[in-house]
């Protein structure tokens, strides 16, 4: 009988042995967790052999982070694409928003599956830490339950009542589903962010009532700045992850519909990834002051200590993402609006130049690295010329400009292949001149300026004035612009599915980039707590209370994108799985998205209108 | 090559500069090799990009390439491809070998050069009012103890400051000072460079140590002092 069973085991035999291997593996931290309990007083933590409980938990809070980053920043833009669709009546913005609502929903139970392993790996793991937060959050822990259920029966409402709740009143009650599902999504964020905040910044009631105790540790300092930069980061994920769909669906798809149709698609998620992009420098630089302030000993952790090198390394992924995306716009200048490259061919090299100007002020360290001689020959790590640009002076102007920058490529885009017919044309395209050109000048000016005057006014006056002016041209240029197409004439229509097959690799690129960034600096928050699990309040004691090398660190880094991108892969195979077997040989064209959106330009249908 | 020159020409140049111009701009040094290759490679990415913003100028770009690695009848050229095909992994040997092998030079290093200080100093303020008689005496004891090394217009070009690798820091720099709070000095000059925390490694600071020979409130005045000689302010949140 035995041999018979090893005979019908014996083509599996490799299988079978390293299932076994595996199970022991599994297996180990009992072994671990038996030897604690026999230890006097309560289990402080719990290890997993190889991998290490601190890396498995980083790892699964990341990949949890990410795809809730996802989770909450794609339904904004998808709820705000069918409100376009809902008052306008596109129909192609509403067949978008449910595309994007597609993705969701496969992608939030993985969400919801990685935070529950996350949670219980903290118990295992981490039980007095636990036991802590526990105490202080009790209250919230059961509203963030409840909010939990209701974006559930939100969602499923939402995705599954799409098609019955399309017309009339329904479809009035369809669209208050979705911002439903932004109002939870927006606290199912926020509360979590308390926890994570108070870790790095504490509020600790030693009295008061449960209640007391939580909503004073929740309202830490650093809670509002996490949730602002979060909810814009949530933006710019989603955008570039559904920009990368596109582009991917680009490259694969045969038919010129289809074509058409992820050309649109992904310039729609670029143009959201740039809209968040454009915000996102000045909600972190509120938040490192904010850090700053709270504590000097972790600010000069994050921005001067052994993690500064972490914010060059952030200028890099920085930078190629603005790289990535103003080639992005100028490949659709020059592929969507035939003709229009030698025109705009010598401004995009202006472009380009000033980009890559601000780019190597922005990733220029104040401490080089150097060898022996080569720092001999500076007279220390600093260079005597560059080593200005190493300061946050240097860095916020360029990464202004930088903004600038893509706004004015973006506004070129929108301008391209259109030509001014209202009378007061030439004017307005002086007064945007001159803004352009004054506010440059502005935020050089205050950057130069900003090296001799105190830190504190640097910091208070002429960083915000920075952010201001910036600002000041976006909302200046955009309606001014927007008015002047209202009246132009189109000399060139715009052809959707025809760009090359870089601009969807560069749309990948893209969201690649954003998901290393935001593993890079998840890294950088968490560790700028050193060896304190909350800061200065409960020590770390755990053989894990050590800052891992930055190299080991980005190893984990590159495994959770590269983890990431393997679940979103799988997430948008399996959800459109379904479409490969539906025959779509009846759909019209104008059903599909063959135009542009509104803001570069305006459909084609209108076009032919005028 | 027509398309392939300019950027040849270009990469070519912004090297001649990073190397050659850029270090004899008075006030200038050498730059570091890692510092060359970030803004060669900036230069070779935008080189990229723009060259492939539109299709003719990829073709333009990209078919002498191609038409040179895999083309036939390309006539004299043959024996440069060869060349390339043997030069180049020749190339890549020769970095791999030399960024591996075992070196009697120490390794670059990328020091921090501001590590976060211990808790218990962080927060401090000065209790010494900023009075001119205080300013005064810190100048006085800053000459005494200080200017040896950090020099006597703040400069860090003191006498003995040739002495040292990295050279004594530049107070009349806006980048190093300015940017600190009072506590932050108070606790380097009273620990010196052996009060460095691990993240500080390689330690490499010959700051002594201060809290030995000098009292809190003389360290404090030095600080009004070099804040005042190099005309700098400290760093506030006020």
């Amino acid at each position: 009988m035995v041999q018979r069973a090893l005979r019908a085991v014996g083509s599996h035999g490799e299988w079978l042995a390293g299932l076994l291997l595996m199970a022991g593996w599994l297996a180990l931290p009992s072994v671990g967790i038996a030897a604690e309990g026999t230890t006097a007083g309560p289990t402080e933590y719990r290890d997993i052999p190889y991998v290490g409980s601190r890396n498995l938990v980083w790892i699964v809070a990341q990949l949890h982070l990410l795809l809730a980053g996802f989770v909450l920043g794609v339904p904004m833009f998808a709820w705000l694409c069918e409100v376009i669709a809902w008052r306008g009546g596109e129909k192609r913005y509403d067949k978008l928003a449910k595309e994007f609502t597609k993705l969701l929903t496969s992608a939030y139970s993985t969400t919801a599956l990685f935070g529950g392993i996350l949670l219980f790996l903290l118990v295992a793991f981490y039980p007095k830490l636990m036991n802590y937060l526990t105490d202080v959050f009790f209250p919230s822990f059961l509203l963030y339950c409840l909010l939990f259920l209701l974006e559930t029966a939100t969602l499923y409402l939402y995705w599954y009542g799409w098609d019955a709740m399309q017309d009339g009143r329904k479809k009035t009650l369809h669209v208050f589903l979705g911002f439903l599902l932004n109002f939870f999504a927006l606290f199912i964020m926020i509360i979590p962010n308390a926890w994570a905040t108070f870790q790095s910044s504490p509020v600790v009631l030693a009295d008061g009532t449960a209640f007391e105790r939580a909503w004073a540790a929740t309202w830490n300092p650093t809670w509002w700045p996490i949730n602002i930069h979060r909810l814009i980061a949530n933006v710019v994920l989603g955008g570039y992850i559904c920009g990368a769909y596109a582009g991917v669906r680009y490259l694969s798809v045969k038919s010129p519909e289809e074509r058409e149709h992820y050309d649109w698609m992904g310039y729609v998620g670029n143009f959201i990834g740039v809209f968040g992009l454009l915000a996102l420098p000045f909600a972190g630089y509120w938040l490192m002051r904010e850090i700053y302030q709270y504590n000097q000993q972790m600010g000069i952790t994050l921005m001067g200590g052994f993690l500064s090198w972490l914010f060059i390394l952030q200028a890099m992924l920085i930078g190629v993402l603005f790289l990535g995306s103003n080639y992005y716009f100028w490949l659709g200048i020059t592929y969507r609006i035939p003709g229009s490259e030698g025109k705009y061919r010598r401004a995009m090299l202006m472009m380009l130049v000033s980009l890559l100007l601000c780019l190597a002020v922005w990733m220029t360290p104040h401490s080089l690295v150097a060898s022996i001689e080569e720092a001999q020959k500076m007279g220390g790590a600093h260079h005597p010329l560059l080593g200005v640009l190493g300061v946050m002076s240097a860095k916020m102007t360029v990464s202004n400009l930088m903004i600038l920058i893509t706004f004015m490529s973006f506004v070129m885009y929108w301008r391209a292949g259109k030509q001014d017919t209202a009378g007061w044309a030439k004017l307005a395209k002086a007064v945007m001149g001159a803004v352009l050109v004054l506010a440059s000048l502005a935020v050089i000016v205050l950057g130069v300026w900003g090296y001799f005057v105190p830190a504190i006014v640097r910091i208070n006056y002429f960083s915000t004035s920075q952010v201001l002016i910036v600002i000041f041209v976006i909302l200046t240029i955009t309606p001014l612009t927007a008015l002047l197409l209202k009246s132009a004439k189109t000399t060139t229509e715009m052809v959707w599915g025809g760009m090359p097959p870089r601009a969807g690799y560069s749309l990948v690129l893209n969201a690649i980039m954003v998901i290393l960034l935001m593993t890079l600096m998840g890294y950088a928050r968490s560790s700028s707590r050193v060896h304190w699990h909350v800061y200065g309040v409960m020590r770390d004691t755990s053989p894990y209370a050590y800052s891992p090398a930055l190299g080991s660190a980005s190893f984990i880094m590159a495994f959770c994108t590269f983890s990431f991108c393997l679940i979103v892969a799988f997430i948008f195979w399996v959800a459109t799985m379904g479409d490969k077997y539906k025959t779509a040989p009846g759909q019209g064209k104008g059903e599909l998205p063959h135009g542009i959106p509104a803001m570069a330009g305006g459909a084609p249908e209108e076009r032919s209108q005028r | 090559m027509g398309a392939l020159g300019k950027p040849i020409i270009l990469m070519v140049a912004m090297y001649a500069f990073l190397k050659f111009g850029l270090p004899n701009i008075p006030g200038s040094a050498p730059l570091p090799s890692s510092l060359i290759f970030l803004y060669l490679l900036l230069t070779a990415g935008g080189i990229f990009m723009f060259e492939t913003v539109s299709g003719e100028s990829k073709d333009a770009f990209w078919n002498p390439i191609q038409r040179f690695l895999t083309g036939e009848n390309i006539g004299g050229l043959q024996a440069l491809r060869y060349g390339v095909f043997i030069l180049f992994p020749l190339l890549v040997g020769w970095q791999t070998y030399g960024s591996t092998a075992v070196s009697d030079l120490p390794p670059t290093e990328s020091r921090t050069i501001h590590p976060a200080p211990p808790g218990e100093y962080t927060g401090l303020s000065n209790p010494v009012p900023k009075t001119p008689d205080n300013i005064m005496q810190g100048k006085g004891f800053y000459a005494a103890y200080c200017s040896p090394c950090h020099g006597g217009n703040f400069d860090g070009k003191g006498p003995a400051a040739r002495g040292f690798i990295p050279a004594p820091a530049n107070f009349a720099d806006p980048t190093t000072i300015a940017m600190l709070q009072e506590s932050y000095l108070f606790w380097r000059i009273k620990k010196g460079g052996v009060g460095l925390p691990i993240e500080g490694a390689p330690w490499k600071s010959a700051m002594p140590r201060w809290e030995v020979e000098l009292p809190d409130e003389w360290i404090w005045k030095i600080i009004l002092g070099e804040y005042d000689g190099a005309h700098q302010s400290p760093r506030t949140w006020e």
